[in-house]
């Protein structure tokens, strides 16, 4: 029997198993949005799609392997998202739902506060508060009224196991449409926000999109009622320099189907558990303290390389255990280290060393002769390869220079 | 990323240091840059939190707030950081060239030539990374709608003096930093990896003290474990040895210290703000000081040909703004209307082709390349064939045969453009692959040889020379020119309000001032 919140429990077997490479007695970290928006950007990582499927921590983990991550929250920050999310909802949500009417239903009238239903949704557990969300929203679509829900909890199944996300709030709208709202703390100055930001909250919000659907395809066969997600969300920031709140509706679409397709391509955690050697485990055994590792760094290295990572530097700023993978794919000489572009010219060529053994040709050091030449001059990769080293030499030889301008530099007609 | 890019940063993976991508300098370095390195708040806008600032590597300005939540200091910030920064920008202002420019004459239409001032020289602002670029423009925003109690005694919470003026210079160096090649506003990230190609991606690069650590690594050290010890190595407090190069403060560096610093103030203990200054003041220095080593790298390398021409549209481009200050101009607006978005648009654009062309004539390196993606060639000429140009006056139209290894891409009649001794351009086209001989081309030269029958001395190459083609153009023009805003047609909103010619029906826009609040903090 499915769980209220349309997403299959584990089976019994992947649970032990997950709960064995996490340790005994250490429990679950949940995936949020942004850990799931990162890892659709990277679906080809099996490393990250197994740590987050088993929910190890992973900051953890990189500490005690020695490279821990460089990044974390200033609680400045955390303060001011906090505060500024409690001034938007403040009033029972009337200015939210101000903006929501004003950027997503222009022309039509902000309902009365008291004609809004703002459902209780405290449960125990991410299981009971998904279950109270379900029903929450099964109610309000049925009652075909405005509902505010705060910090709903949703279920998403990923890579076969589930995961729970909980966004700023979701409005439900008379005519049973649902509207994702994502409060955030950058600014929107003159009408902008800083593009880098709004495009990491449009893919955190498609994570909520997507977990939403499918509740909406549960209450619309159990109501009868038509209940659909609204593919546009509203992003809310602060106005200029100020404390105000501004809303803009912010278009989805592209990055929910970017999500949903890779996430539907991540390698089952099932699978990627069933391949690690028996035995293999990611347990720090943690001391009585609950901080300091005890198990020795090379156990958990080789329990780390057992399963294939797939490092590019955008993990830097993602994944907890980036500094450690970018140790290893440098040991190795992975091209990918300098970014996931410089694959294109390179042809089959996958190490620096086999790289520059091309572009030097026969004879250079660190180029065999025999069959395992990995310069084939046929190969226009080589070739492109060779003319680029062979013209970058012949610059900073000085060979050619080009005389120098006239002042204003005249064309002839 | 270019090949020969990918390349360099291949060999600098292997050889354990940064490898050059450039053999000349392409940017104008000023004798005496203002380095500016700001720190944030977190999760505040334009809420600085303090910034180094000065012309003297030795005896930089600290300013710190100690409560960015606090409007009175983060004024107090502003204003002390506008009598540091102002002062500079306007000791320019004064000693100025005379160039003749060609103007429209309002009365006859005519194009006459004027007598115009050009500032000599210009300010220039060095700041660490690209992202502080952004603060700069953000910081100008911030400040430009401000209202002195001078300008308007109503206003709720004025501004102190100079605060807009320094909010106007701001938002105009960040504007002309978005030009390519302008020099105004530098970042010392964007200048050392436009020169060096490191072993590392170009997102890490971005690490200031990571890319110095490439550039020059300490001795006996590879490039790659100095970076790494750069990025993250934290002494037994938790905290970087090498703190980032700002704005954003490392969050162990907020959280471990700052915050109970800032408590301690917000309590009123005595020290509390010094305290503050210490340790903001701590991880500014790193910074400034990365700055100043990237400052003489730089100034380690030749200044290119073509740099002093690209400096001077830098100094029209001050001499403008200053006359719009001077001019009691209000700031520049919160949005562009379409015909000066179009016009900034199109002068970016001309500026790029521009650089792109002057860097690759400048540096055999970067023209190298251009060779590599067929945009250029570089040969040898093995036989001149006099012929003349069919018409009333024959002109001289010489076959020049060249034998080159590159592999140009090349349409019939496709222009081609030398730049020749003199510094002139001379263009000529392609006309033939050469016939039986593989690498080799004729190329019919169409102009710079003087007005004659016989071309000037000097300007047909002779055989055995060594000549350089390219197939873009050396000085490349920008588009079509743009209507006046008042003109600006249907399609593109119309003229905008308040211009002249609007029948009036159009409201004014709204004073463009920034709502405030009388707690502006979250």
């Amino acid at each position: 029997m499915p769980a209220p919140g349309g997403v299959p429990t584990p089976a019994p077997s992947l649970r032990q198993s997950l709960r064995e490479l996490r340790g005994a007695g250490v429990r679950p970290r949940s995936l949020d949005a942004r850990a799931l928006a990162a890892l659709a950007a990277n679906p080809g990582c099996r490393r990250r799609a197994l740590l987050d499927g088993a929910g190890i921590d992973k900051g953890a983990l990189a500490r005690a392997l020695g490279s821990p991550a460089a990044y974390g929250q200033s609680q400045f920050a955390l303060v001011r998202g906090n505060s500024f999310e409690a001034r938007v909802k403040a009033d029972g949500g009337a200015e939210l739902l101000r903006l929501v009417c004003e950027r997503l239903v222009p022309g039509g009238p902000a309902p009365e506060a008291d004609a809004v239903a703002r459902p209780d949704l405290s449960a125990a557990g991410p299981e009971g508060r998904a279950a109270r969300t379900a029903l929450a929203l099964r109610e309000a679509t049925a009652a075909g009224g405005w509902a505010l829900l705060d910090h709903p909890m949703l279920a998403l199944e990923v890579a076969g196991s589930p995961a729970y996300v909980e966004p700023d709030a979701v409005v439900v709208h008379p005519d049973g449409g649902w509207t994702v709202v994502e409060i955030k703390s950058f600014p929107m100055i003159d009408g902008a926000a800083d593009a880098a930001k709004v495009g990491a909250a449009a893919r955190q919000a498609a994570v909520y999109v997507l977990a939403l659907e499918a509740v909406a395809g549960h209450v619309a066969a159990r109501t009868g009622r038509p209940a659909r997600v609204r593919d546009r969300v509203l992003l809310v920031c602060p106005k200029d320099f100020s404390n105000l709140p501004a809303g803009a509706a912010v278009d989805v679409r592209k990055q929910l189907a970017t999500t949903r397709r890779q996430l539907g391509r991540l390698t089952r955690v099932e699978e990627i558990a069933a391949a690690l050697p028996p035995g293999t485990t990611f347990d720090l055994r943690l001391a009585d303290d609950g901080t300091t590792p005890t198990r020795p760094p090379e156990e958990l290295t080789t329990a780390v390389d057992a399963v294939d990572a797939a490092y590019a530097p955008e993990c830097l700023a993602a994944c907890e255990l980036a500094f450690h993978c970018r140790k290893r794919s440098r040991q190795e000489g992975a091209v990918t280290t300098l970014g996931r572009g410089v694959r294109g010219e390179l042809g089959g060529l996958r190490t620096i060393e086999e790289v520059l053994a091309a572009a030097g040709g026969p004879g250079s050091p660190g180029c065999p002769d025999g069959p395992d030449d990995p310069g084939d001059p046929d190969d226009p990769a080589v070739a492109a390869l060779r003319r680029a080293a062979a013209l970058r030499a012949e610059a900073l030889s000085g060979a050619a220079a080009v005389p120098a301008p006239r002042d204003g530099e005249p064309v002839c007609p | 990323m270019s090949l020969i890019e990918t390349l360099a940063r291949m060999e600098a993976v292997a050889a354990g240091r940064a490898q050059p991508l450039t053999t000349v300098r392409h940017r104008h370095l000023s004798e005496r840059p203002l380095v500016f390195v700001p720190l944030t708040t977190a999760g505040e806008a334009g809420a600085p939190l303090g910034a180094l600032v000065g012309t003297d590597r030795e005896k930089p300005l600290l300013l710190t707030v100690p409560q960015p939540r606090d409007r009175d200091l983060r004024f107090a910030f502003l204003a002390e950081l506008a009598e540091s920064v102002l002062p500079y920008v306007d000791g320019f202002a004064d000693a100025v060239e005379w160039e003749e420019r060609k103007e429209t004459d309002p009365e006859t239409g005519k194009k006459v030539p004027v007598q115009v001032e050009l500032c000599a020289d210009a300010p220039q602002l060095i700041v660490p990374s690209t992202a502080g670029i952004e603060y700069v423009r953000l910081l100008g925003r911030s400040m430009r709608f401000r209202r002195t109690a001078e300008q308007e005694p109503e206003t709720p919470y004025p501004a102190p003096p100079h605060v807009p003026l320094l909010g106007r210079w701001f938002t105009h160096f960040g504007e002309r930093a978005r030009v390519p090649g302008a020099a105004l506003l530098l970042s010392m990230t964007g200048l050392l990896t436009r020169h060096w190609a490191t072993g590392q991606s170009v997102l890490e690069d971005q690490h200031l003290g990571a890319l110095l650590a490439w550039i020059a690594p300490p001795p006996g050290v590879r490039g790659q474990d100095a970076a790494e010890y750069a990025e993250t190595a934290r002494d037994a407090a938790g905290q970087l040895w090498c703190p980032p190069a700002g704005p954003a403060t490392d969050p162990a560096f907020d959280n471990r210290l700052l915050a109970p610093a800032m408590a301690r103030y917000d309590a009123g203990l005595p020290g509390a703000a010094e305290e503050i200054r210490t340790l903001v003041e701590s991880r500014l220095r790193p910074t400034w000081d990365a700055v100043w080593q990237g400052v003489d790298l730089l100034r380690g390398l030749p200044e290119g040909a073509r740099v002093a021409d690209r400096w001077k549209r830098d100094r029209w481009s001050y001499t403008a703004h200053r006359d719009r200050i001077r001019a009691g101009e209000p700031p520049q607006p919160r949005q562009d209307d379409a015909v000066t978005a179009a016009r900034k648009l199109s002068a970016r654009e001309s500026a790029q082709a521009q650089l792109d062309a002057q860097e690759a004539l400048d540096d055999p390196l970067v023209m190298a390349a251009r060779r590599l993606a067929g945009e250029a060639l570089h040969g040898t000429v093995t036989a001149v064939e006099m012929a003349y140009s069919e018409g009333k006056r024959p002109m001289p139209r010489p076959l020049v045969t060249v034998r080159t290894d590159d592999r140009p891409q090349l349409d019939v009649d496709a222009k081609l453009h030398r730049p020749l001794a003199d510094g002139r351009t001379q263009t000529a086209e392609f006309v033939a692959y050469g016939a039986g001989e593989p690498g080799t081309l004729v190329v019919r030269l169409t102009g710079g040889m003087g007005r004659g029958r016989t071309p000037e001395p000097g300007s047909v190459p002779e055989p055995d020379d060594a000549v350089c083609w390219t197939l873009f153009e050396h000085a490349p023009r920008g588009g079509p020119d743009l209507p006046d805003p008042e003109d600006t047609p249907w399609t593109h909103g119309g003229p905008p309000p308040g211009t002249t010619g609007t029948t009036g029906a159009t409201p004014l826009p709204a004073p463009d001032t920034d709502t405030v609040t009388a707690e502006d903090f979250l």
